[in-house]
């Protein structure tokens, strides 16, 4: 009887691994290591189907933070790169782990406030002068500190406002250490200012009485780019599929898609290829 | 703030709809989270068993490192999993990123402590009660083994599902070594996690829900088992 129950046991065991298996047989997919705010806003459920359908292969997307994204594509756990942060895309591109940046589409951060407006900034469109506003209310001010896309730009606005947010942090300046979801949700919860690509505020569903407070600056621009994982680097690379993927984005056809992405007949992405 | 009777009537529309992607997330979450218990009962059962019925050299050592790796933080864990099945990573070559296989394994790490501990715990208080007979029966000690663990059968039933508490619920490891991708590796846990950060939190709490409604079906289940089979030894 013991016998038997081991036996029993040891094919459980193995059934589980047979269960495992199939899942990693399909071959015909790419990896496209990507940021949250192109996942959250349902551009990728709306695009991929199509680019699928057209040449049969499967896109799966892990949307991280730009940087972990990068830094996971650097280790070739990907084919290809889609991100926001042109800076680092580039130095991506010069350390060799990607094959060449190409813009894709851009849209612009926002900077969303509570109705009671604490620093006065509603209605604002020059981040700086709406930044040092904010510093000097001492009103709360939630950022990523993820070393995402967004608070890389973040970072450098303030920055260009000449304002110190390192020796802020913990006071009025407040690092959640999330995604951009996370991150609004916290800073809604506590009556904090926060910068927000508007694709992710646009379709966030938990927005409670907040409003777009500072917009339309053009420093807050941006741009979202493309990269081909290095194959000579990382020879698990599907080239020939990712720059399929990366083709089908840049041509007429996949920019058009792009544009027509919208909710609430809003438009999220505004494509740029060149 | 939404109502909670708001949120249970959004789950129970959930899984009234019987919505397909809702049914893939559900199966392949108690796929991954099954997989890994049973191979966490394959490994930590007669682990458990072994250093619970047998006096050896350093064993105070392997009891405390096996009740401290229960504790083992589930972030830490998918972080060690992906550098091992990172393409730059030693076991990079198998492609196992990604995939269901890398959840599991990752899930694997974490309920075998939990199993091998308590299942030490038991078998060792058993073995007190049982150790006369052994040595008067001259019992081999691989019989002495099997016979605890059959004999403490219906006490590991509840080790088994202290590991799948551990392991439906868990978020942090199986993000980062599955990814969260669409259709492939998104579980229960990732949704909820994915539905939070777009702020939509009663589809998130109402996921939450039919979680916990599953972890419901699958104890009532283990312990109608345990009852017929209780039943039948008696008879």
């Amino acid at each position: 009887m013991f016998r038997r129950n081991f036996i029993a046991l040891a094919t459980a065991g193995l059934f589980a691994l047979g269960v495992a298996g199939p899942a990693a047989a399909q071959d015909d997919f790419i990896i496209v290591q990507s940021t949250t705010s192109t996942q959250n806003s349902g551009l990728f459920d709306y695009m991929l189907p199509m680019f699928q359908k057209e040449t049969g292969i499967e896109v799966r997307v892990v949307a991280v933070g730009t940087g972990q994204a990068i830094k996971n594509a650097a280790n070739g756990d990907g084919d290809v790169l889609f991100v926001h942060a042109k800076a680092s895309e580039e130095q991506f591109v010069a350390d060799g782990d990607g094959v060449e940046r190409s813009d894709v589409m851009y849209n612009d951060f926002v900077i969303v406030g509570p109705p009671s407006d604490p620093a006065g900034v509603a209605g604002m469109s020059d981040v700086a002068a709406a930044m040092v506003k904010i510093s000097d209310a001492g009103a709360a001010f939630a950022s990523r500190g993820d070393d995402s896309g967004t608070h890389k730009a973040e970072l450098r606005l303030w920055k260009d406002a000449g304002v110190d947010v390192a020796a802020a942090s913990g006071g009025w300046y407040r690092e959640t250490g999330s995604g951009m979801g996370g991150t609004l949700n916290t800073g809604t919860g506590m009556d904090a200012y926060i910068m927000t690509d508007r694709a992710t505020w646009i379709s966030f569903g938990n927005k409670g009485d907040y409003q777009i407070a500072v917009e339309g600056d053009a420093k807050m621009f941006n741009q979202y780019g493309i990269i081909l994982v290095n194959p000579e680097k990382h020879s698990n690379v599907k080239a020939e599929q990712g720059q399929k993927f990366i083709d089908w984005v840049l041509s007429e056809a996949g920019q058009a898609v792009i544009a027509d992405y919208k909710i609430d007949g809003q438009q999220l992405f505004f494509p740029n290829a060149k | 703030m939404d109502s909670f009777s708001g949120i249970l009537m959004e789950a129970i529309e959930l899984i009234l709809s019987w919505d397909s992607d809702v049914i893939e997330i559900i199966m392949l979450s108690l796929r991954v989270t099954l997989c890994a218990v049973l191979l966490a009962c394959v490994i930590g059962l007669p682990l458990g068993a072994i250093v619970g019925a047998f006096r050896f050299p350093m064993r105070t050592g392997v009891v405390v490192v096996m009740n401290t790796l229960m504790g083992l933080p589930p972030v830490v864990v998918g972080l060690l999993v992906y550098l091992m099945l990172s393409a730059s990573g030693p076991m990079g070559v198998l492609g196992l990123l990604y995939t269901p296989t890398a959840m599991i394994i990752a899930q694997t790490i974490l309920v075998t402590p939990i199993v091998a501990a308590l299942t030490r715990q038991v078998i060792e208080d058993l073995n007190l009660e049982y150790s006369e007979q052994f040595a008067s029966l001259g019992v081999r000690p691989i019989e002495r083994i099997f016979a605890l663990l059959w004999d403490a059968r219906y006490s590991l039933l509840t080790v088994a599902l202290a590991g799948f508490g551990r392991a439906v619920a868990e978020v942090g490891a199986v993000i980062i070594v599955g990814g969260n991708i669409n259709h492939v590796t998104r579980v229960m846990t990732t949704t909820i996690a994915l539905e939070t950060s777009k702020g939509n939190l009663q589809l998130a709490l109402a996921l939450g829900l039919i979680l916990l409604l599953i972890a419901v079906v699958v104890n009532i289940l283990l312990m109608a088992i345990r009852g017929t089979a209780a039943r039948a030894a008696y008879v």
